[in-house]
């Protein structure tokens, strides 16, 4: 299954590399990022493929909320449904 | 591949503008538990519940966080109880503890159904039954009751309306500043598939079990409008439509996927905006987005008008089936926006009836004096049920008589029921018009065959 991981929060070092490293052990295939800098303000957007990780998704939502309060960014790990349900007709 | 403008607007839309499903409902018809006594029916009624919607409360919250995205209740809707009872309606009241039992097991948080469908007359046993009402709402936690007394094919049955207002008194008289009350609503032409409480019930066409979802999202559709500032009103409508599209996709994937999970067909989407007390959470703040400096003012009703129908079509091509209430909600104690008008005196009960005429549901949430006579609330129910009969729509009272409250005082519900500034009625008795009974006969429009 696709998902989406979005972090967001203050820009500083490291985001990028602490939270693909998350999804590398979680054997979560990343297909696309889009990244962006607004002010201070660091936002990014990734699709994953989690076909290969046999994990829970609620739990595996969970712990990447968790690697963000570890790196103080707000990280969201949903369904790609979501997204594709509200902005698709 | 995805646009991060849409997935960023989505994160925002739910963390910062409260987006939710307000509430995912599971409809569980008791037919199959009627038994000889009310005791084994009880049981059997304690049984099924349990049974039907063990999965429930985890599904939702699984759904929840894979979704990201809050589900606030888990609810059970379920058949008529005085359908149930109809052969021992006296004791009616083990059914009311027996669902109350089986909420608590099912960790939901309000079970509906403790219902009367009398719209065109009372049987022996619906008498009964409704006399078991206020001591079956004091009696539990999370029991809801409703009674429907008229339609627009019927008429109103006045000697229920006339009953209603005796038993929101007796109920307001046995729990805690009337907060049983806001458990026990009164219908015109109510729906046999709504999702939301106190009103929820399952109605006896429908299927065994079925899912139905009511979403929400004011704070959104504010959000929308807070950046069009000089958009004329066809341009608001546009824009309230397109929220209400997002909102509804939201809803519809939920519960699409809350019925393949639980093996249960997918019943409706209630395309309800539905405030909370929170702030950036109201109805009444999308109508003074709209330019009203208070709601309450001239203007308002025009106003709830147009939002109303935006949400319902925005909301229609969202989803695969619609029902429910589907409207715009104006409860006053679950609204900031309205309790703060009604603690200014801005809004009055003759305005809120006005609005009720162009939005769903009705006088929802109002607290007046405690001292106010059974027959003025029973005239109350019996104006909003002439305004849904003559119209085609639903309509409601959930009305509290706080005791030894008076105007100016505020009762405090607490959590998503909020809290109520006493509003004032008018003190012309209507006493000999309630007491005349009877059936108010249904418009001639009614006559559509």
């Amino acid at each position: 299954m696709k998902a989406v991981v979005t972090v967001t929060g203050t820009d500083r070092k490291g985001i990028i590399a602490q939270v693909s490293a998350f999804l590398c052990e979680k054997e979560i295939n990343i297909l696309d990022i889009s990244q962006t800098i607004m002010g201070d303000q660091f936002a990014m957007v990734m699709l994953v493929d989690a076909t290969d990780c046999k994990e829970d998704f609620a739990s595996l939502s969970a712990q990447a909320a968790e690697v963000g309060r570890r790196i103080g960014m707000s990280v969201r790990l949903q369904h790609e449904d979501i997204f594709n349900a509200m902005h698709t007709v | 591949m995805f646009n991060t403008t849409d997935v960023i607007e989505t994160i925002e839309m739910i963390e910062k503008e409260h987006l939710d499903i307000r509430t995912v409902t599971m409809g569980i018809s008791l037919l199959p538990c009627i038994r000889e006594s009310a005791e084994e029916t009880a049981q059997a009624v304690y049984e099924r519940v349990v049974k039907r919607a063990e999965k429930l409360v985890p599904t939702a919250e699984q759904l929840s966080r894979e979704y990201g995205i809050p589900i606030v209740n888990k609810r059970v809707s379920v058949t008529p109880v005085s359908l149930i009872t109809a052969a021992f309606p006296e004791k009616s009241a083990l059914i009311a503890l027996a669902l109350d039992r089986a909420a608590d097991t099912l960790g939901i948080d309000f079970l509906g159904g403790y219902s009367a469908l009398v719209h065109k007359a009372t049987a022996d046993y619906e008498r009964k039954f409704l006399s078991t009402v206020p001591e079956a709402l004091a009696s539990t936690k999370k029991l809801c009751a409703s009674v429907n007394v008229g339609s627009s094919r019927s008429g109103i049955n006045m000697d229920a309306v006339k009953r209603v207002g005796e038993l929101i008194k007796e109920t307001a008289a046995l729990t805690e500043d009337g907060l049983g009350c806001a458990k026990f609503v009164a219908f015109c032409n109510a729906v046999e598939d709504n999702p939301f409480m106190a009103g929820a019930f399952h109605g006896v066409g429908e299927a065994d079990c079925v899912i139905n979802v009511g979403v929400s999202g004011p704070g959104v559709v504010q959000h929308a409008l807070s950046f069009a500032p000089e958009a004329d009103l066809t341009e608001a409508a546009e824009l309230i439509k397109r929220t209400a599209f997002k909102i509804t996709r939201a809803g519809q994937l939920v519960a699409k996927e809350a019925a393949r999970r639980l093996g249960v067909p997918f019943g409706v989407v209630d395309l309800s905006l539905a405030p909370t007390p929170a702030r950036g959470d109201s109805v009444a703040h999308i109508l003074e987005e709209l330019g009203l400096e208070v709601v309450g003012g001239h203007g308002t009703t025009a106003a709830l008008a147009m939002l109303n129908d935006a949400v319902k079509k925005g909301g229609v091509m969202a989803s695969s089936r619609v029902g429910g209430l589907s409207g715009a909600f104006i409860p006053v104690s679950e609204d900031i926006g309205m309790i703060e008008a009604a603690e200014k005196g801005a809004i009055s009960i003759d305005k809120l009836e006005a609005m009720t005429c162009v939005c769903s549901v009705g006088l929802d949430m109002i607290a007046v004096p405690g001292d106010t006579p059974a027959s003025t609330i029973s005239a109350m129910l019996a104006d909003e049920a002439a305004i849904g009969m003559v119209n085609n729509k639903t309509t409601a009272v959930r009305i509290i008589p706080a005791p030894g409250k008076k105007v100016g005082d505020t009762v405090n519900f607490g959590g998503l029921l909020g809290r109520a500034p006493v509003l004032p009625v008018h003190t012309g008795s209507a006493e000999k018009f309630i007491s005349r009974g009877g059936i108010l006969p249904a418009p001639i429009h009614s006559f559509k065959n």
